[in-house]
């Protein structure tokens, strides 16, 4: 699979990054010989085979539908680069 | 006190436990090792010297008391993917700047409510992705290895560089580490040590830094096997805030070392015996076979076929799981932020600063594969794959109770030999990414030295939670190979003496513009 460099930048764009001219460049040649590499898989015959979701075969606990965390607003706002009266503060999204 | 930092963890155990030292006393060594080692090495990226000195301290009051835990008084370095409350914890990425948790990792509150006592925060490759800890935001450890007669810089591993050199310099008893393809059995291998990788679910990822969350696993690096069965003990937990973690009950991998491997069934899969790989390891690889052989375990050739397509298809899972988890880091909630015209273009100015190459290198990757119409293509595909792979062992265990094959198909290598080449990069983790792809337990246990004089692994693969089994195993090759410890310890000549080294300091996190903020 050959990737050019409007479809790194598509995908650059998708994953929020930032790249320079020259990164995107350099990302079409990594990007098509990693993508090239994992091409291989396409030799293995999967029709019949169900895709693997979990490690080992157990069934996921449940716990009872209840409170038991929270009143932590402090602690969820403590790293936060800009915070005003218990809120985040973001960049403007709705003018 | 050079004397205290080369001792076990076990036998530090019985020496505090005997009262021939106190816990104070074996942590300043350690502190005082990590003061004069780290210039050269630069394991630590965080040393915490006065939380550790205030740990023994109460360890000692404890032992004096008689009421010693199972790890009371013993020092540990933490990898810096491991959150620790209110200490900045980093995945050695610039974008998480000046991150302090508020919280502690599951693992790591199991080893201090077990008495362990912290003495800082270990390197590694950035977000665990990489094989040489050269993607590191601090900076590359280099391992306290040289080949023979040269002083290159040698590569500790990775992604648990920082673990595995601070390991075998004596700068901790042991350290913690994760794995996601190879991150603790490939830098134990590279260093002489011991990691064990343990099956999907034996530790809680509870306060972990995430990279791809269906094949992240905690484990121990450690100085012996031992060591490691002590480490694991207090590490594994049911945890019910992650709800892969596994509710079974933790066995005392200690005392099963006892067992042997009498009439043990070891397989040797056909397929590791791969193109390019060192005469050096084949030669290895036979001499193990030969050892368990020796200790009374039986050899059975056995076959799994789908082992060449774990490799591509993990490059297709770990990325795609990367790209989910790493877009928490948006510059809003925690971390660096990097203001930009608009919020889209603050997201990508934040991102494109704070994740290093690989990082993104992987993201995209891994967007890519997720992007629309391409699913089924790549993750799907790959997922099925996977369970090509499991059903592989599965079938294997009809017949054998462990397969055992080298860790790497080469020895430890320069700095930039391999950096260049991103797939020349990846095939480091050619024999222990399978593991990860199937959940199982794997071990890597040094097995002697190359011509270079580096160190090498065998790696022993077990079925799901037999820890105990695979320990057994990898004892018997400890007991034929013997240790290997680092010969000539160069990072110690800077430091004359009789003189008190400098106490280490903080790294500083990479300089990342950033932006103020009112904080309240």
């Amino acid at each position: 699979m050959q990737v050019d460099e409007a479809t790194v930048r598509r995908i650059a764009r998708l994953a929020r990054i930032k790249i320079t001219e020259e990164e995107a460049k350099g990302l079409v040649k990594e990007l098509s010989g990693i993508l090239n590499w994992v091409e291989q898989l396409s030799e293995v015959d999967t029709s019949a085979v169900e895709p693997m979701t979990r490690v080992v075969p157990i069934e996921l606990k449940k716990r009872e539908d209840a409170v038991t965390d929270g009143g932590k607003a402090k602690d969820i706002l403590k790293n936060a680069p800009m915070t005003e009266d218990g809120f985040f503060v973001v960049p403007k999204i709705v003018e | 006190m050079t004397e205290l930092t080369k001792l076990t963890l076990a036998e530090a155990r019985d020496g505090l436990r005997k009262k021939k030292f106190s816990a104070a006393e074996l942590t300043q060594a350690f502190l005082e090792a990590i003061a004069g080692a780290n210039p050269a090495l630069n394991a630590y990226v965080l040393p915490t010297p006065e939380l550790a000195l205030a740990q023994a301290k109460a360890s000692d009051k404890r032992l004096k008391e008689g009421k010693a835990r199972p790890l009371e008084g013993l020092p540990l370095g933490n990898k810096d993917l491991f959150c620790t409350l209110d200490l900045r914890t980093t995945a050695c990425s610039k974008i998480l700047d000046d991150f302090r948790p508020t919280y502690e990792s599951a693992v790591g509150a199991n080893l201090w409510d077990a008495g362990a006592v912290m003495l800082g925060k270990l390197n590694c490759d950035e977000f665990a992705m990489g094989s040489s800890n050269e993607t590191s935001a601090f900076g590359p450890v280099i391992s306290p290895w040289r080949r023979k007669g040269t002083s290159d810089k040698l590569v500790p591993g990775g992604s648990s560089g920082g673990s595995s050199a601070a390991v075998a310099a004596d700068l901790c008893l042991a350290a913690t580490a994760t794995d996601t393809g190879g991150s603790i059995r490939q830098p134990a291998a590279l260093t002489g040590t011991v990691g064990i990788k343990p099956t999907y679910g034996r530790c809680s990822r509870w306060g972990i830094v995430a990279f791809a969350s269906s094949l992240d696993q905690a484990g121990p690096i450690a100085k012996t096997v031992q060591d490691a069965a002590i480490m694991l003990k207090a590490m594994a937990s049911h945890d019910p805030r992650d709800s892969t973690s596994v509710d079974t009950p933790v066995p005392d991998y200690e005392t099963a070392l006892a067992e042997g491997v009498k009439g043990l069934r070891i397989g040797v899969p056909k397929e590791y015996r791969v193109k390019g790989m060192s005469e050096e390891i084949d030669k290895l690889w036979s001499q193990g076979i030969a050892w368990l052989k020796a200790a009374g375990a039986t050899i059975h050739d056995i076959s799994l076929p789908h082992t060449k397509y774990a490799l591509p298809a993990y490059y297709i899972i770990a990325p795609a799981e990367a790209s989910s988890n790493l877009a928490r880091y948006d510059g809003m909630r925690y971390g660096l932020r990097e203001t930009g015209k608009d919020l889209i273009d603050t997201y990508e100015r934040t991102r494109g600063a704070g994740f290093g190459k690989e990082v993104r290198r992987r993201i995209l990757i891994g967007t890519y594969v997720l992007s629309a119409g391409y699913y089924d293509a790549y993750y799907l595909k790959a997922q099925k794959v996977r369970s090509l792979i499991k059903r592989d062992f599965d079938e294997a265990w009809n017949t054998v109770d462990v397969v055992l094959t080298p860790t790497t198909p080469s020895p430890a290598f320069a700095f930039g030999e391999k950096s260049g080449d991103p797939i020349a990069m990846y095939l480091e983790d050619i024999f222990t990414v399978t593991v990860n792809m199937a959940g199982l337990p794997g071990i890597s246990v040094p097995a002697g030295l190359s011509s270079e004089g580096t160190p090498l692994g065998l790696q022993l693969i077990g079925k799901p939670f037999d820890e105990a089994t695979l320990f057994r195993a990898a004892k018997a090759i400890e007991d034929a190979a013997g240790r290997v410890t680092v010969g000539e310890r160069w990072w110690e000549a800077s430091t004359k003496p009789g003189t008190t080294a400098p106490a280490a300091k903080a790294k500083k996190p990479p300089a990342a513009k950033k932006t103020k903020g009112r904080k309240k």
